[in-house]
C-alpha cells in the first residue's frame, strides 16, 4: 500500500514535471519565435535605411549635374547684367591657365601661429607633426597648404593617365576607397595598417573630399605622403575631385571657412591638382583599379592618350585645345537646348507648378525631365539625340569626355548591358557582360572600384570579378555602415579588412543602433516628401475623384514613386510614413500633417516657400558663386535677377512681383544687400510633434 | 459578387507587390534570387511569425531539388502569397508573450534572472546561437540588477512594432 502510494505519487510527480517542462519548452519556443521575428524586422529596417540614404544621395547628385548646366545658362545671361561680365562664374569651373603662380613664400606665418610647420623636402618628422596636429584638431597654415599643393601639382604633372604598378617590389598593396573628408577613418586605417612608407604601399581610390569635416586635412596628409613616397603612394581621381561637386558637398565651404582670404587660391590650385590626378591604376597588368566603373565603350588605350589636364571638372563641356569653345559657343549651346530639347519636358514642369491640373500620367512623362535636365546629362545619357543637341562639340571631344565621365561615375549592375546611370544622372550602369568583355580584352583578372557605400564596407559582384571598396564608415549617419580597406598580395587575391569608427564607448543594442540611423533616414525622406507636397497632393487627388481623402496603398505607392523617383520599397516603408484608416486605405494628407516648412517671412507666398525649400541647395551654391568675396551678402538686385533666371531656367512659373516682394522684405535694414545664408537657413522643414508621441500601432 | 471578386484580386495583387518589394531588398544581384540564409528575414518582415521548424518547412517547399543556396522568386511568390492569404503564422500579441515569460518564471518572482533566461533560450526549444543570445541579453537584462523584468521588456519590445 505505501509502495503503491509512493509509486503513484512518483508517477504523478513525474507526469507533472513532464507537463511542466513541456510547457516550459513551449514557452521557450514561443519566445524564441517572437524574438527571431522581432530581429528579422529590425534587419529589414536596417537594410531599407541604407536604401533611403542612397537613393536620396543619387537624386542630389543628379540635381548637381543639372545645376552645372545652369551655370552655362547663367554665363549666357550674366553677360547682360549691368557691368558684370561672364567672368563672374568662370573662375569656378573654367579658370584659365595663367593665374598659376601663387607666391606662397610671401605669405607670412605669424609667431602666434601654434599649428604645425613643415619644411621641404618633406621628411617623417613633418608627417608626424601633421598627424599629431590634426589629431588635436589643429589646422595647417595657408602658406604651407599652398606650398604643398603647389609641389603636388608639379609632381602630378609627370604622371601618366593610367599608372602601372607591380607588387614585385612590395609584398602587398593596400587599397582604400572613398574617405569623404572623414579623417577619423583615415587615422584608423593608418593605426591598423601602418603609415605609408617604402615598405607599406597604398592606393587611394578617389573621393577623398566632400561631406566630412576634414577634407583639407586628408588631402594635406595624403599629398605629403605622396611627395615623400612617390613610388609607394598612389591616388586615383574620383567623381568628387571636381570643383562643381565641391560646391554642393561641402569642401568649398570647408576651405572658405578654414582659409578665408587664401581660400580662393587654394581652390584654384586644387582644380589643377584634380585634373592632374591619374584616372586609373593597373597592378601587375592584371588588376584594374578606378573610382567608378566602366562603360561598354571604355577604351584604356584611348584613355591613356588623352590630355586629362583639361578636365578640371568632369561635369562641364571640356574646352577644345585652343580654348575656342567660349562664351559664343556656350550661348549657342544654351539656345539650342532651350529651343529644341527641353520644351516638352519643361512644359510639364511648368504646368505642374501652375495650380491645378496635372495627372499621374503626366507625372510619369516627367520621368523624362529628371535626367533630361538641361545639358550634359542629356548629352551623356542619350546617344541618339546627341547630334542635334551639341552640334558645336566635335565628335572626338564628345567621345573623349564620355570616356572620362564613365570611369568616374559608373556603377555595376547585374543585368547585362550598359545603360545610362539614370539615378545618379552621370556615367552608366555596366552589366557582367561589359565587365567580362573588358577583362578579356586586356587580359585582366578583376576590377576594383569604389564610389558606392556598402553596408560592410565592401562587396563583390559580377561573379567576384568586380570588387567595391568603400572606406568611410558611418557615411550617412553614426552606425549606418562599416568602412573597409583591402590588401592585394602578389597572388592578387583581395583580403578585406572592415572597421567602424565609433564615437561612443557604450555598446548600443541592435534595436537602438537601427532606430537611430533609421530616424535620420526617415527624416530625410519626409523632407523630400514635404518638398514635393503640392505635386504629391495633386497626384493623390487624381486617384481620389470623390475627394474622400483616402486612396489604396497601391495608389499611394505608385503616386509617390511617380513624383519622387527614388526607387524605394514604398509598401515596406508605408507604416513609417502615413496612417491607415480603419478600412485599410491610406489617409494621404497624414504624411504632411506633422511637418511644416518654417516660414520666417510672412510675405512669402506658400508655393514660393515650397519652391525655395526644394531648390535651397541649388540657390545656396548660386548665391555663393555670385558672392565673390565670400561676405555672405549679395545685393537685392542680384538676388532678384538670379531668382528670375533660375525660375525661368527651370520653367517654374512664379510671377516677378512675388519675387520683388520677397527680395524687398528680406532686406530688413533696407541697405540694398541680403544675407542669403541666413535667408536660406530659415527655410527648413520642422517636425511639429515628436515622432515617438506620434507613433501608432498598425496591424494590417 | 463581381465586386467581391475584384476586391479579392486586388488584395492578392497588393500582397504580391509587397512580397516583391521585400524580396528585392535582399536580391543583391538583381537576378530574382536571394540567399537561402536571408529568406527567414524576408518571411518574417512580411508579418509572418513562424518557428524555426516551420520556417524550414517553408524553405523546403521553395528550394530547388538540388539546393543551390539560393531561392528563386518565382517559387517564393506563390508560397508566400498563400501563407499570407491563409493568415498562417500570425505575430504573437503582447499578452501571449507575457504568459510565456510567466511560465518560465516558476516562482512568480516577476522577473527572470539572467542565468534563467540564457539557460532556457540556449538549451530549450529552438536554441539561440551565441550571437542571438548576446544581442537579446544586451537589451533584455537590466544591467544594475542583472535580471530580466519581462513585463517591461515585453511592453517595450512590442510598442515599436508597426
Amino acid at each position: 500500500m505505501p509502495d503503491r502510494i509512493m509509486g503513484c505519487g512518483t508517477s504523478v510527480k513525474t507526469e507533472n514535471q513532464t507537463k511542466k517542462s513541456e510547457k516550459a519548452i513551449k514557452a521557450a519556443i514561443l519566445i524564441q519565435r517572437w524574438y527571431r521575428f522581432y530581429t528579422a524586422r529590425l534587419e529589414m529596417r536596417r537594410r531599407y535605411t541604407l536604401n533611403i540614404f542612397q537613393s536620396i544621395e543619387y537624386a542630389e547628385e543628379q540635381a548637381q549635374l543639372q545645376l552645372s548646366n545652369f551655370f552655362t545658362f547663367m554665363m549666357d545671361h550674366f553677360a547682360h547684367w549691368k557691368g558684370q561680365g561672364p567672368d563672374l562664374i568662370s573662375d569656378i569651373s573654367n579658370s584659365k591657365e595663367g593665374h598659376k603662380f601663387i607666391d606662397y613664400e610671401k605669405i607670412e606665418v605669424p609667431n602666434s601661429y601654434g599649428g604645425p610647420r613643415i619644411t621641404f623636402p618633406l621628411t617623417v618628422s613633418d608627417t608626424n607633426a601633421l598627424l599629431r596636429a590634426f589629431k588635436q584638431g589643429q589646422q595647417l597654415h595657408a602658406r604651407y597648404v599652398l606650398q604643398l599643393f603647389h609641389e603636388t601639382k608639379k609632381f602630378l604633372k609627370q604622371l601618366p593617365n593610367i599608372v602601372h604598378l607591380s607588387t614585385s617590389y612590395s609584398k602587398e598593396i593596400t587599397i582604400c576607397g572613398d574617405l569623404h573628408g572623414k579623417l577619423d577613418d583615415l587615422l584608423l586605417i593608418f593605426y591598423k595598417n601602418g603609415l605609408p612608407s617604402t615598405e607599406n604601399h597604398y592606393l587611394f581610390n578617389g573621393d577623398l573630399v566632400d561631406r566630412g569635416k576634414n577634407s583639407i586635412e586628408i588631402l594635406v596628409l595624403l599629398f605629403t605622403f605622396l611627395l615623400m613616397y612617390p613610388n609607394n603612394v598612389h591616388i586615383n581621381r574620383g567623381n568628387h575631385e571636381d570643383p562643381i561637386m565641391n560646391l554642393r558637398y561641402g569642401f568649398t565651404n570647408e576651405v572658405i571657412q578654414k582659409y578665408k582670404g587664401h581660400a580662393r587660391n587654394i581652390l584654384l590650385l586644387l582644380e589643377d591638382i584634380y585634373s592632374r590626378l591619374p584616372l586609373a591604376t593597373i597592378v601587375d597588368s592584371k588588376v584594374l583599379i578606378l573610382h567608378g566603373g566602366i562603360g561598354d565603350k571604355t577604351d584604356l588605350d584611348f584613355l591613356s592618350s588623352i590630355d586629362r589636364f583639361k578636365y578640371k571638372s568632369a561635369l562641364r563641356t571640356p574646352k577644345t585645345d585652343s580654348e575656342k569653345c567660349t562664351s559664343r559657343d556656350k550661348m549657342l549651346d544654351g539656345k539650342n537646348k532651350k529651343s529644341s530639347v527641353d520644351v516638352g519636358a519643361n512644359q510639364n514642369r511648368a504646368n505642374k507648378h501652375m495650380t491645378t491640373s496635372s495627372n499621374i500620367s503626366q507625372n510619369r512623362s516627367q520621368q523624362g525631365f529628371r535626367s533630361p535636365g538641361i545639358l550634359e546629362i542629356n548629352y551623356m545619357d542619350s546617344r541618339i539625340q546627341l547630334p542635334d543637341k551639341m552640334p558645336e562639340l566635335p565628335d572626338s571631344i564628345r567621345k573623349e569626355w564620355k570616356q572620362v565621365v564613365d570611369i568616374l561615375w559608373s556603377d555595376p549592375r547585374n543585368q547585362n548591358g550598359c545603360t545610362p546611370n539614370s539615378f545618379r544622372g552621370g556615367g552608366c550602369y555596366f552589366g557582367p557582360n561589359v565587365t567580362k568583355k573588358l577583362l578579356a580584352k586586356y587580359n585582366f583578372k578583376m576590377l576594383i572600384r569604389s564610389h558606392e557605400c556598402k553596408q560592410e564596407g565592401y562587396e563583390l559582384c559580377h561573379n567576384g570579378k568586380v570588387v567595391t571598396i568603400f572606406s568611410a564608415s558611418n557615411y550617412y549617419d553614426e552606425g549606418s555602415n562599416r568602412g573597409a580597406y583591402l590588401k592585394l598580395s602578389p597572388d592578387l587575391t583581395p583580403r578585406f579588412v572592415p572597421y567602424q569608427v565609433s564615437k561612443c564607448t557604450r555598446k548600443l543594442t541592435l534595436h537602438q543602433r537601427v532606430s537611430a540611423v533609421e530616424d535620420t533616414a526617415l527624416r530625410a525622406l519626409r523632407e523630400k516628401i514635404y518638398a514635393h507636397r503640392s505635386e504629391l497632393i495633386n497626384a493623390f487627388k487624381l486617384c481620389d475623384p470623390k475627394e474622400t481623402g483616402k486612396i489604396s496603398i497601391s495608389e499611394w505607392a505608385s503616386a509617390v514613386e511617380a513624383v519622387l523617383h527614388l526607387d524605394l520599397p514604398w509598401r515596406t516603408l508605408r507604416p513609417r510614413l502615413i496612417k491607415l484608416t480603419s478600412d485599410g486605405s491610406v489617409d494621404y494628407l497624414s504624411s504632411f500633417e506633422d511637418l511644416q516648412i518654417e516660414q520666417p517671412i510672412k510675405e512669402v507666398q506658400p508655393n514660393l516657400v515650397e519652391t525655395i525649400y526644394r531648390y535651397k541647395a541649388d540657390l545656396e551654391i548660386i548665391f555663393n558663386i555670385i558672392d565673390k568675396d565670400h561676405s555672405g551678402l549679395i545685393s537685392v538686385e542680384e538676388f532678384r535677377q538670379t531668382w528670375k533666371l533660375f525660375s525661368s531656367h527651370l520653367h517654374i512659373n512664379i510671377d516677378d512681383s512675388a519675387i520683388d516682394d520677397l527680395a524687398h522684405s528680406i532686406d530688413t535694414n533696407k541697405d540694398g544687400s541680403i544675407d542669403f545664408n541666413e535667408f536660406l537657413e530659415a527655410f527648413r522643414v520642422v517636425q511639429k510633434f515628436d515622432s515617438k508621441a506620434n507613433k501608432r500601432k498598425h496591424k494590417v | 459578387m463581381t465586386d467581391e471578386k475584384e476586391a479579392a484580386e486586388s488584395l492578392v495583387t497588393d500582397l504580391q507587390k509587397k512580397i516583391t518589394e521585400a524580396f528585392e531588398v535582399f536580391d543583391h544581384e538583381c537576378n530574382k534570387t536571394v540567399d537561402v540564409r536571408e529568406i527567414g528575414t524576408i518571411i518574417r518582415s512580411l508579418e509572418c511569425c513562424p518557428t524555426e521548424g516551420e520556417l524550414h518547412d517553408m524553405i523546403a517547399e521553395v528550394e530547388e531539388e538540388e539546393p543551390t543556396g539560393y531561392i528563386r522568386f518565382e517559387k517564393f511568390l506563390p508560397m508566400m502569397t498563400k501563407a499570407l492569404m491563409e493568415r498562417r503564422y500570425r505575430p504573437i500579441p503582447e499578452d501571449i508573450l507575457l504568459r510565456a515569460f510567466e511560465v518560465l518564471d516558476e516562482k512568480k518572482k516577476g522577473y527572470l534572472t539572467r542565468e534563467e533566461l540564457v539557460k532556457y533560450m540556449t538549451e530549450e526549444g529552438e536554441p539561440f546561437t551565441q550571437e542571438e543570445m548576446e544581442e537579446m541579453v544586451s537589451a533584455a537584462v537590466d544591467p544594475e540588477k542583472n535580471v530580466v523584468p519581462y513585463r517591461e521588456y515585453a511592453a517595450m519590445m512590442t510598442i515599436d512594432d508597426y
